[in-house]
Formats: structure tokens, C-alpha cells, sequence
């Protein structure tokens, strides 16, 4: 009896942390889309990867989780301030001169994905979402990622290395100062 | 397991692509567009992993690093292209852009 109370606790405690992690991913996901300024915008995506990352602790993906933090919010967000601190101001008001034909069919078109995402989704996995097997300790641990990644899927490992090379040289020549000859 | 559903993990993921592909769709500043992919693809990763832990299934969780991968180097890129249209005085608004000539 005592186990089931502490159990419905933690129940409980699991649904409050989740509920405050989905509203702020959100909430800085709309802040993400709707800040002028791409420095606002920038610094509203690290509270996104944030929360992004307690979720993936709550679905016992640690090494994701700590991977998030490190790559997203660690390397890929302060390579976004730096070159946004480079670039300069740049502001754009989105909403002025009330809404174009453009921005009435982009609104139209976002809300036909969602619907349809919804719909798939939905079609596909109707009742089978809701019962879920127990995972075992090891689950999502930097052990198991590691055994997972380096003897099931050695290949898509070693591809995205390739793949990250490719894009390190291809800034490296986007970004060089070298000029034609006019 | 404790807390929400998998389904309910699956909302908030679609809610976050649609968010995403909005502020693809609507914004003009290159920079935003690029943080709007990234939503994009968090939401994809969100959707991974909590599939992964629906089905037990490792595979989800090595996708979800892959994309992560894969966004870093859709970022180097992105911003690279960003810092050179800066370095030739370019504007950087995706409605000016409209052409490949260099």
C-alpha cells in the first residue's frame, strides 16, 4: 500500500516536471519564431534545447540529454551569437503592414503540416501509444549508447564523421577571405 | 512508467515542428530561418527518442545523435553562407536573395 502512495508521488512529480518542461519548450519555441531581434531569438533557443533536454532525462535518455546540452547549447548556440554579434543588428519586423498574402499562405501551409503530422500519427498508432513495457536500468546509458553505436551502427557513425568533415571544410571555404579576381 | 503517455511527448513534438516550419515560412531574416530549422529538427529528435522509449529500442536514440550531427554541420554551413553574403554587403533577407549569380 505504502510502495503504490509513494509510487502515484512520484507519478505526480514526473507529470509536474514534464508539464513545466512542454510549456516552456513552447513558450520559447514561439519566442524563437516571434522575437525581432536574432540575438533574442538565439538566446530563446538555449531555454528550448534546455527543456528539450529534461524531457529526454524523463524518457531515460541520459547520454542524449547530455549530449544536447554539450552540442546545441555548448557549440551550435554560441556559434549562432557569435556570428550574429558579427553580422550586426539586423531587426525585421515581421508583422508590420498587416499581413500579406505571403504570410496568410505560410500560416495556412504550417497549420496544414501540423494538421497532417497529427493526422498520420494519429492513424497509424491510435491505442498502441499508451501501453509501454518497462526499460531496463542500462537503458540510454553512455555504456549502452556506446555498445549500441559502435557494434550495431558502426557505418552511420563512421558516415556522419565523413558528413561532419565535409560541412567543417565547406565553412572553411565559405568563410575564407579569399577573392576572385574581379 | 511514470508521468505522461508516449503520445503526449508525440503532441508537443508536432507542436514544436509547426512552430518550426512557421517561422521558416514566415520569417525573412536568414538567421531566424536557421534557428527555426533547428526547432525543426528538436522536434524530430523529440519525437525519436520518445518513440525509442516506447518501443525499447536503441535505434531512435542513435538516429536522434545523427540528427544532431547533422545539424551541426546544416549550422557551419548556414552560418558560413551567412558570414559571406555579410563580407560581399549583401542583405541578408531571404526575399532579396532570389538569385544564384555570384
Amino acid at each position: 500500500m505504502s510502495g503504490l502512495v509513494v509510487a502515484s508521488a512520484g507519478n505526480v512529480l514526473v507529470w509536474m516536471v514534464w508539464v513545466v518542461a512542454a510549456f516552456s519548450c513552447l513558450a520559447s519555441g514561439v519566442a524563437v519564431v516571434t522575437f525581432e531581434n536574432p540575438f533574442y531569438s538565439a538566446l530563446a533557443l538555449i531555454g528550448n534545447l534546455a527543456s528539450l533536454a529534461v524531457m529526454y532525462l524523463l524518457l531515460s535518455a541520459e547520454f542524449v540529454a547530455a549530449a544536447q546540452v554539450l552540442v546545441y547549447a555548448g557549440a551550435v548556440v554560441v556559434m549562432f551569437l557569435f556570428v550574429i554579434a558579427y553580422v550586426g543588428p539586423r531587426r525585421e519586423t515581421p508583422w508590420s503592414g498587416g499581413p500579406g498574402w505571403q504570410t496568410i499562405c505560410a500560416v495556412a501551409a504550417a497549420g496544414a503540416l501540423l494538421v497532417e503530422i497529427v493526422v498520420a500519427v494519429g492513424m497509424q498508432a491510435s491505442g498502441s501509444l499508451s501501453h509501454e513495457s518497462e526499460v531496463g536500468a542500462s537503458f540510454g546509458t553512455p555504456a549502452w549508447i556506446g555498445r549500441v553505436f559502435l557494434v550495431d551502427h558502426l557505418l552511420a557513425f563512421e558516415i556522419t564523421s565523413v558528413v561532419l568533415l565535409i560541412a567543417a571544410v565547406g565553412g572553411v571555404i565559405l568563410g575564407s577571405h579569399t577573392k576572385r579576381a574581379a | 512508467m511514470l508521468g505522461p503517455d508516449t503520445a503526449w511527448y508525440l503532441v508537443v513534438a508536432a507542436f514544436l515542428f509547426g512552430m518550426g516550419a512557421l517561422g521558416v515560412l514566415i520569417r525573412r531574416n536568414t538567421l531566424i530561418v536557421l534557428l527555426s530549422l533547428e526547432l525543426m529538427l528538436n522536434a524530430g529528435n523529440l519525437a525519436l527518442i520518445a518513440l525509442s522509449r516506447h518501443w525499447h529500442n536503441g535505434a531512435g536514440q542513435i538516429f536522434a545523435l545523427t540528427v544532431m550531427a547533422i545539424a551541426a554541420s546544416e549550422v557551419c554551413v548556414g552560418l558560413g553562407l551567412v558570414v559571406a553574403l555579410n563580407r560581399r554587403e549583401l542583405s541578408l533577407d531571404v526575399d532579396t536573395l532570389s538569385e544564384l549569380r555570384g
